[in-house]
């Protein structure tokens, strides 16, 4: 999906656990997720804390989605 | 029952014309069997006969293509035939592009079974291997024995509307589609004795070749996140409580659409996953995990980002084939751009 | 480890007043059998029913299917760590009930359960269509929730499993086949010129429905190991997975590993069976980095000269297979992996979710998409009423009159990674 996405033109961050599977289909910005099962949460966490992370998640996305790249790019979450 | 009757395509070469000197001979109809029509006749077994063969020049089918085509179309539908061979063309380029050519035209436009037969690397192979049967044959004629026998074997299953095993087992090139079979040897079996080849040093056949990927070259960036519109996507299956759509655990047959307008976080009581390839009580206990709708509103209200496009498009990733999910993506891509939507964040599970 | 199986041949079942062998009947009893597995507080009923081959039957939903074997000589008991005390199996004289197997199924648990047909099309793609069935239908109490409801119906279906085995203690085989599994140092000092083989099974570790149970500790919380094959034919390796039913081992598929017997096979006259590995697969990142890591040390440790790697399941355990695969190779061992395909219901589309160059070697199960039409059964064991929403089913694909389409992901066992069965694509 994310590379017909990307080939309709629109910008595109693709947030998932297993970047490796990532980046064989071709996504060019990767942002690492949490787990299979909870890629944006982590129910060992409290709600609040759990949140915090889902944020820094996103912003990294909004982040990678803001930044020129020429090749295949994975954004760590900071 | 009277036998199968059979059109002939060759060459100028096989049609005993001469060589590269007679390639510019235009295409012409013989009665009965020519060159290498006998081959394959006796292995029909009185099955089918061949009854009548075009001989063409290669260079004149090549540089004058589309009329050849309509000219041989025009001498076979003359023959009736039941089912057309072209070649075998073994590993000469415009010869196979040739037969490949015809036998697809005749496919097409008198809708029977039609087989020819090439060397892997024949550029015709590649050309036409997704459209029509192309026997697998050696780089040279030395080869026409055993061609022969596979494309009549091949001819005669079509002919009986038996159903057409995997490339392995009929020997065509590989149509670029997955076909199952059973095998005589079980998986293990076959694996240990693989391991053996390997192992020492002998030829081995893997039964799924690695495949390449294609790549799409990087959009531009958003130029001002705090103003875009971004849409939400997910393979991870997140849908509405119920699964309206009733999307597939696995292998999903569609994707669906859904209204967040007003929505700010995905709760326990509105959302669930229909997805079947992880434990999903982590998702339905909060599918903001799977879809960070929560956190994205509150970007959205601190400005963050310019707005949330309304809808979300949703789709079970699990076993799904890359050919639907790509569909998809192309169909609900048109809606995002038409609706100025400026980046898209896709979640997967 | 040297242990012996001998196999009683079981060709039909029967119930009967009370449990036994005689000839190659296998007598239930089901009062017997109830009291067994209502000691479990979490069932509100259990009811049997009996599946032969060629019987027009269908059972569905299948979570596991368990052959009944008996430890009669050497330490431990059937399912260490699970049923019986956590002690190393794999040693002396096991006896088995061939040809007979326990099915559990039962309400679902979540989509993925299986289907065994016993005749027509589907069954030539389950192997479970050939053994003499005993079905185990389990409801639950209210109120049970999916994880304790999946591990109620695991443990009932190897009680039931430890019991029939049970029957086998006292009987005389009609053959035995002994495996000898010797240290690494003692199998290279007598096969010095063979090469050295080795084993990577790969266990589903993803959560619920997708867990595997080694001596009774969740694999996923477990770093790659070497294990004796004996072990793994004494019970040491549980199923607790079953999704999609195509590709994921039921527990008899461990106890059978027909990977491990046809290495057997070969082994001392082509080849050194000298190691066998098991590795998990899991949802993080980082453990599928961890534990590819480690597989290819021991690999590299062990100076093998070939590997077999199997797959359970598909997706994102594609990136754990292709992981092994490459850091194997990179220690100059050979590789070939089994795995199985998901190419879409025409066959056209991408079969794997990951890839790499490095495994040029490559058995398939076939593609799980393809679809295939089920016939109306006389009787169905358990319940219809799921085949619509199960991996490998959609809405609505029972017609009027009965027959079913589903893809063969929902057979169980049908494009088996440890090449269980004959299936294959090209």
């Amino acid at each position: 999906m994310v590379k017909e996405i990307e080939r309709a033109g629109i910008p595109v961050v693709h947030i998932c656990t297993i970047t490796p599977i990532s980046l064989t289909v071709g996504a060019n910005r990767i942002v690492p997720a949490v787990a299979i099962p909870y890629p944006l949460g982590d129910p060992a966490l409290s709600k609040d804390e759990e949140k915090q992370q889902r944020r820094k998640i996103v912003k990294t996305a909004l982040k990678a989605l803001s930044t020129e790249v020429s090749d295949q790019t994975v954004f760590d979450v900071e | 029952m009277s036998a199968f009757r059979i059109v002939h395509y060759i060459n100028q070469f096989f049609g005993q014309i001469g060589g590269e000197e007679m390639a510019h001979i235009p295409p012409e109809y013989r009665e009965g069997k020519v060159g290498p029509g006998l081959a394959l006749e006796a292995n029909f077994k009185g099955e089918a006969v061949i009854v009548g063969t075009v001989v063409c020049g290669d260079s004149y089918f090549n540089e004058n293509m589309e009329e050849a085509k309509e000219t041989i179309l025009a001498m076979v539908e003359k023959a009736k035939p039941d089912l057309f061979i072209a070649g075998p063309a073994f590993n000469a380029g415009r010869y196979g592009v040739a037969c490949g050519a015809m036998a697809a035209y005749v496919k097409e436009k008198l809708n029977i079974p039609v087989v020819t037969g090439m060397y892997i690397e024949n550029p015709g192979a590649d050309m036409y291997k997704t459209d029509i049967y192309i026997i697998s044959t050696r780089n040279s004629a030395a080869g026409m024995r055993d061609a022969a026998k596979k494309m009549a074997a091949l001819a005669l299953k079509m002919l009986k509307n038996e159903k057409i095993g995997a490339s392995s087992e009929e020997d065509y090139i590989p149509q670029g589609k997955r076909v199952n079979l059973f095998e005589k040897l079980r998986g293990s079996e076959r694996a240990v004795n693989m391991l053996l080849q390997k192992l020492q040093g002998k030829p081995f056949t893997t039964e799924y070749p690695m495949p390449d990927f294609d790549r799409v070259p990087p959009n531009p960036p958003v130029a001002d996140i705090q103003r875009a519109k971004i849409a939400l996507v997910t393979s991870g299956g997140i849908v509405p409580k119920g699964n309206p759509d009733h999307i597939e655990s696995s292998n999903a047959s569609k994707y669906g659409r859904y209204d967040i307008h007003g929505v700010m976080n995905l709760t326990s009581d509105t959302y669930e996953t229909a997805h079947g390839g992880y434990d999903p009580s982590y998702a339905n206990a909060d599918a903001d995990r799977v879809v960070p709708l929560d956190v994205l509103r509150d970007f959205e209200m601190e400005g963050k980002i310019g707005s949330i496009y309304e809808y979300f498009f949703s789709t079970v990733g699990n076993g799904t084939a890359v050919k639907s999910a790509k569909a998809y993506a192309e169909d609900f891509s048109k809606e995002l751009i038409k609706e100025n939507v400026q980046a898209v964040i896709l979640t997967s599970t | 480890m040297k242990l012996e199986l001998g196999y009683i041949p079981i060709t039909n079942i029967e119930f009967a007043e009370r449990s036994y062998v005689e000839g190659s009947t296998l007598y239930v009893s089901k009062e017997e059998l109830s009291d067994v597995l209502l000691q479990d507080e979490n069932i509100s009923s259990v009811s049997f029913a009996i599946a032969l081959p060629g019987d027009k039957t269908r059972i569905t939903p299948v979570k596991d299917v368990i052959e009944p074997r008996v430890k009669v000589e050497g330490k431990g008991g059937m399912f260490p760590g699970v049923l019986s005390k956590v002690d190393i199996v794999g040693s002396g004289r096991t006896h088995v009930l061939k040809g007979a197997a326990v099915v559990t199924t039962g309400k679902i648990v979540g989509f993925q359960e299986g289907i065994i047909d016993m005749s027509g099309p589907g069954a030539e793609y389950t192997p479970f269509s050939k053994t003499c069935n005993l079905v185990l239908v389990i409801t639950p109490k209210e109120g049970v929730v999916q994880h304790e409801h999946e591990h109620t119906v695991r443990m009932a279906g190897l009680r039931a499993a430890a019991y029939l085995g049970e029957l086998a203690r006292e009987l005389e085989p009609e053959t035995i086949e002994t495996y000898e599994f010797l240290p690494l140092l003692e199998s290279i000092e007598r096969y010095p010129d063979l090469p050295r083989v080795g084993y990577v099974k790969m266990l589903q570790s993803q959560g619920l429905l997708h867990d595997t149970y080694v001596y009774g500790v969740d694999a996923k919380r477990t770093l790659p190991t070497l294990i004796s094959p004996t072990e793994v034919m004494d019970g040491a390796i549980i199923s607790g997975n079953c999704v999609s039913a195509c590709d994921k081992n039921p527990t008899y598929v461990h106890q059978n590993n027909p990977i491990v017997h046809d290495l057997f096979k070969r082994h001392g006259k082509d080849l050194n069976f000298c190691a066998m590995i098991i590795t998990n697969e899991n949802v993080y990142l980082a453990d599928k980095i961890r534990s590819s890591d480690r597989t290819a040390e021991i690999c590299g440790y062990l100076k093998l000269d070939g590997v077999i790697i199997s797959e359970e399941g598909f997706g994102n355990p594609d990136t754990d297979l292709m992981m092994n695969c490459r850091k194997i190779s990179d220690k100059g061992i050979k590789t070939v992996v089994i795995t199985d395909e998901y190419a879409g219901r025409d066959g056209s589309s991408q079969s794997l979710a990951d890839a790499d160059p490095s495994c040029d070697a490559l058995v398939t199960g076939g593609n799980a998409n393809e679809v295939i039409t089920l016939p109306k059964m006389d009787k169905v064991i358990g319940t219809e009423a799921y085949v619509g929403i199960i991996a490998g089913g959609w809405d609505k694909n029972k017609a009027e009159d009965g027959t079913i389409q589903v893809e063969l992901q929902a057979i169980t066992g049908a494009t088996s990674e440890v090449g269980f069965g004959y299936l294959s694509a090209r």
